[in-house]
Order: C-alpha cells, then structure tokens, then sequence
C-alpha cells in the first residue's frame, strides 16, 4: 500500500548531511510508491532544499524560525508535531544521529507511536516493512516491524544507499510557518572539539588508536593518516581510559558503534567490546604487534608490526598514490 | 531534593551472544547495572552530597534485577523499587516508558537520571519518551551538570562537540561516558544496602492495564551476524607490507 512518509533532514555547517539521502532512500522503499516528503528545520536553510529533491524527495517543506537556528528538543518537537499534525504521515524517517536520538523518542511518545531506533537495513515483506537493527552493539542483528499505525524510524548512518543523485528532477519546495513557543532549554554556546570536521559516525574512513599508541602524542601518526584519507580518528576503551584521547572518540559497546568503509586499527587488541563497536565495518586493516591479538579475527587485513614504523611509512604510501 | 535513577539489568560489555529459539541465549551470562546508567547513579549520589535529598532507584524488570538495584544501593542509593514486567506478554520501549509514566505520576522529583543508551538493545528511547509522558524537558548525553536553585547548566556531547545548555528543574537528563567516574560499592556500603529499603511493586499496583503498555513494535528474528573469514596477514619486510596493503585496498577491497 502506498505510503506518505516524512524524512527530517539535517544541515551541518551550512550543508546537508548525507544520512538525510540515506533516508530519503530509505522512506522511498518504505513508501511503497507513495510520496515522500522532506522537512528542513532552520533560520535560513531555503537554498539547501533542491538538493533533497535531487536525492529522490518529492516535495520539501521548509520551516524557517529564529528559534530554530540551534537545534533544541523543544523547538524541533514544536514545528514538527505542527507538521505532523498537518500532514498526517504514515512513516517517519530521521537519521539516527544526536539530533534523531534526542527527538524522535519524544515526538513517539506524544504520537503514542512505536519507534524503531539504529536501522541498518530495510526490506518488504507482503504488507510490512521489516527493519534490521543492531542489538548489543551488533553483536547480534534483530528484524522488527511495527505493529500497526504509525512507522517510525530512525537509520544509521552509511548503511543505506542513497539514491543517485539526479540534479533534473524536480519539485515542490514550499515554506511553512511554524509556531515556536517557549523553549525550555536553551543553547549558551557551542564548542567545536572535532578538529577535521569529519564526524567518526558518518565518516567512510576511520583510523583508531589503543593503548599501543602509549601517549597523547601517539594519536599524532594517525591523525596524519587520517588527515591524508580524509578520516576520522577514533580510539579503543583501553585509550581513552589511559587519557591518549577525549572519550568522545571512544569505539565500542561503551562508545559509539561505526560501521565505515574501511576501519584501520592501530595498536588495539580487539577486546570483545570494542569489537561490538567496530566489527561490522566493510573492510577491517589491523595493525598489532601481537600476533596473537584479537583484532586479527576480525581483520581482513593485518599487519604484525610496530604502528610506529607501520603507520608513517601507509601515510607516505597512500600521498603517493592518492595526487 | 528528590533525585530518581532509572536503571536497567544487561548483559556484561564481556559477554559473547548467542542465540538460540530465536532469542539472545541467557544461560551462564554474567549481567551487570547499564554502563551508563552506573553514571547516572554516580552523579544522582553527587547530587545528593551537594544539595541533600534522597536518591531513589528504579527499575522494570524481573526479579534477578535486585542483584542490579542492591548494587546501585551499595554504592550510595537510599531506596530502590523494582517494577515487575514479568506479567507483560510483550515489552518494548513504549512499555517501559509507559510503565516508568504510571510509577512517576504520583511522585515528587526534582531530577531523573538515566544512562543515555543501555548497551542491549541500544535505543536510548526510554529517557526522552517518559519525559514526554512526565511533561518536562529532557537533556541527552550529558557530560557536566550543575544545579544553582532550580536553575541547571549542563553539558552535552553532540556527536563529538560541546554543547553549553541551560534549563530549570524539574528535569530529566540521560548520562554519557565522561560525566564522571562511577564509584565501586565499598563494604561498608554493601553491608549497609542490605538494610536499605527494596520496594517490588506489580503492575496492578500503578493501575496498568496489561493491553494499554502492550508493545507496538515485534522482534520476528534474532541472528548472529556472519563469521568473518580469516583475513590476510601479510608479510615480507614492513614496506613492502606497507605497499602491498595499498594495493589491496585499492584493488581487491576497492575501499579508497
């Protein structure tokens, strides 16, 4: 049966996220023929709406309001929940990212609605969408449906394909006016820690460091890697519990769950619960100079060696064949 | 001031899964208290040293989660109450909010402390929907808090930045790693959690229809992923490694 499904996209530093064209791909799927439309939050987002209908939208609704510069929970909540209210959708799709983990369980709970959360795929089955997630950090996979009413969804980023892009497709870009009351929290200030921009859970390319990189300093050998690869650094419990590094770059069942492109490990053992955070990532490089460490189970590419030696020498490797 | 944990029982971050009748195998499982929420319960007792009150502990679960809810009693809790979920046919994040909802209707809380994400089944729902039910703001993946009267500064962990947020009591707010260091149950505070008061409350008890918490969403399926093969360890002097995994990359795995 078609369906009508709204996809909320995101906006980082003035672009849109990619997670945002992995959910229009997923809505579409959904949608069963049906149409999908986009919502774009925002003070002046306006410009970025075609390129939602290039990845595959159908319309976009754009919400522009001063109290949605930064994102609040209650700000968000407010022009959605009108949006909703309008529209009737019979799916909603948000990217599991920080905003979508924040709002979409409250939008759920006022839609009295199931919720599920951390989709990495997604397929048909007669009448249901049946969803594929992760549980115990991905340890194991489960294949959920909701019940009845409502579909919400939020989907992990770099699982689902998005559509290509195709810049002659058009449609309707409208603006709607959104009403936003008092906001019960409010945003003082913003501080940038992620030095290349490159978040660890979007990023196709990951370079994580253990307690092998012995210091602080050790990440710097990496973060070069990484800076050559267009990376983001990541690290094991065992670093960031020895202070190398800030717990955000934490990877594991404590930490976050990434499933990149390709994941270089460097100087990391493999304890179980990293590997919950890592081991579903499509190509794993494993640097160790243990050769009996666990990270080799999981590696489809190891090197027994010092990262030390190792890691300076792929930089210097991968400068020349990447000019 | 009233403080209330919400906590859950999960399998220890050590424990491989395996899967049998299509459910995670439980047999032999060692479980402990939600990483995250040990945070929550570390920072409701700092809370408490600083501004007085009673830090309470909640839980929904089976009755093995007293061993949890001791635990967080140990480490400096005052009281815990254990809602059972053992007459509910299905469970899902709705449920417990909702179940959590009908405990906290009646209650005066300041603050509700929760991990942001149990490290099971990973959704970190739980904390932002019962704020909904409970019509107070919510703050996830909080790494600093501090209350001055009934104004809080907080804060937060987006996705690897830092966001600075004010906002006022009541509140609930959801724990991420780096908040603090949670504390180990010394003896004494073992010995002293046995005393402390343990409150098992049935669903009848909240005036819960079993069929208004019935879950909306269903599990059709539980499986492993699939075993890797082995990999290639490579070999030869460390360039030449170092090259041939280029190559690899570029050429078989097709990954840069």
């Amino acid at each position: 049966m078609a369906k009508k499904v709204l996809v909320l996209a995101e906006s980082r530093d003035g672009a849109l996220r990619n997670v945002s064209f992995e959910a229009i791909a997923a809505a579409k799927e959904i949608s069963g023929g049906g149409e999908v439309f986009a919502v774009l939050c925002g003070d002046s987002v306006h410009s970025l709406a075609n390129e939602l209908v290039h990845y595959g939208a159908d319309r976009v609704l754009v919400a522009e309001n001063e109290k949605l510069a930064n994102y609040t929970t209650d700000g968000y909540y407010q022009a959605l929940k009108q949006i909703i209210d309008e529209e009737t959708p019979e799916a909603i799709v948000f990217g599991h990212t920080s905003l979508g983990k924040d709002l979409s369980p409250r939008l759920a709970a006022r839609l009295e609605s199931g919720l599920i959360s951390d989709v990495t795929g997604l397929e048909q089955a007669g009448e249901n969408t049946v969803f594929t997630r992760p549980v115990y950090s991905g340890k194991a996979f489960e294949k959920k449906l909701i019940n009845d009413g409502l579909i919400f969804v939020t989907i992990r980023p770099n699982n689902i394909a998005p559509l290509e892009k195709d810049e002659s497709r058009s449609g309707e870009v409208k603006s709607v006016s959104v009403e936003i009351k008092d906001l019960r929290t409010i945003v003082k200030e913003v501080v940038r820690k992620t030095s290349t921009g490159v978040d660890l859970s979007e990023a196709k390319i990951i370079v994580a460091g253990g307690r092998g990189v012995k210091s602080e300093d050790g990440f710097k050998p990496l973060q070069e890697l990484a800076d050559v690869l267009g990376a983001a650094v990541g690290a094991s419990r065992g670093a960031c519990d020895a202070d190398y590094c800030d717990y955000s770059l934490q990877i594991g069942q404590t930490g976050k769950v990434v499933t990149p492109d390709l994941y270089i490990a460097c100087g990391i053992s493999g304890a179980i619960q990293h590997l919950a955070g890592m081991s579903n990532s499509k190509v794993i490089v494993a640097i160790n100079k243990d050769p009996e460490a666990s990270i080799f189970s999981v590696a489809d590419y190891g090197i027994v060696g010092d990262l030390f030696e190792v890691v300076p020498l792929l930089t210097e490797e991968f400068k020349k064949v990447l000019v | 001031m009233n403080i209330f944990v919400i906590l859950k029982r999960t399998f220890d971050t050590e424990e491989k899964i395996s899967v049998s009748n299509n459910k995670i195998s439980e047999d032999s499982a060692e479980f402990i208290i939600n990483p995250y929420d040990e945070y929550a319960i570390e920072e409701a007792i700092t809370l408490k040293d600083a501004h007085g009150g009673t830090v309470t502990v909640v839980t929904v679960g089976d009755e093995d989660s007293e061993k949890e809810l001791r635990t967080a009693l140990a480490m400096g809790a005052d009281q815990a109450v254990l809602i059972s979920n053992e007459d509910l046919d299905s469970q899902d994040q709705f449920t417990t909010s909702s179940v959590l909802a009908a405990y906290f209707k009646d209650k005066e809380y300041d603050i509700i402390l929760g991990g942001n994400v149990a490290i099971d089944n990973g959704t970190g729902q739980v904390g932002p929907r019962l704020a909904e039910l409970l019509d107070i703001p919510h703050v996830t993946t909080i790494t600093k808090i501090e209350i001055n009267g009934t104004t809080v500064n907080i804060e937060r962990d987006v996705e690897g930045d830092l966001e600075k947020i004010e906002t006022s009591l009541p509140l609930l707010v959801t724990a991420q790693q780096g908040l603090n260091e949670p504390r180990y149950p010394s003896l004494p505070g073992i010995m002293k959690a046995k005393k402390k008061p343990l409150e098992t409350l049935e669903l009848d008890d909240l005036d819960i229809d079993e069929d208004d918490v019935e879950a909306k969403t269903k599990t059709v399926e539980i499986y492993l992923p699939p075993k890797k093969e082995a990999g290639k360890i490579l070999s030869g002097d460390t360039a030449d490694q170092v090259k041939e995994l280029v190559s690899l990359l570029r050429n078989e795995a097709k990954v840069i």
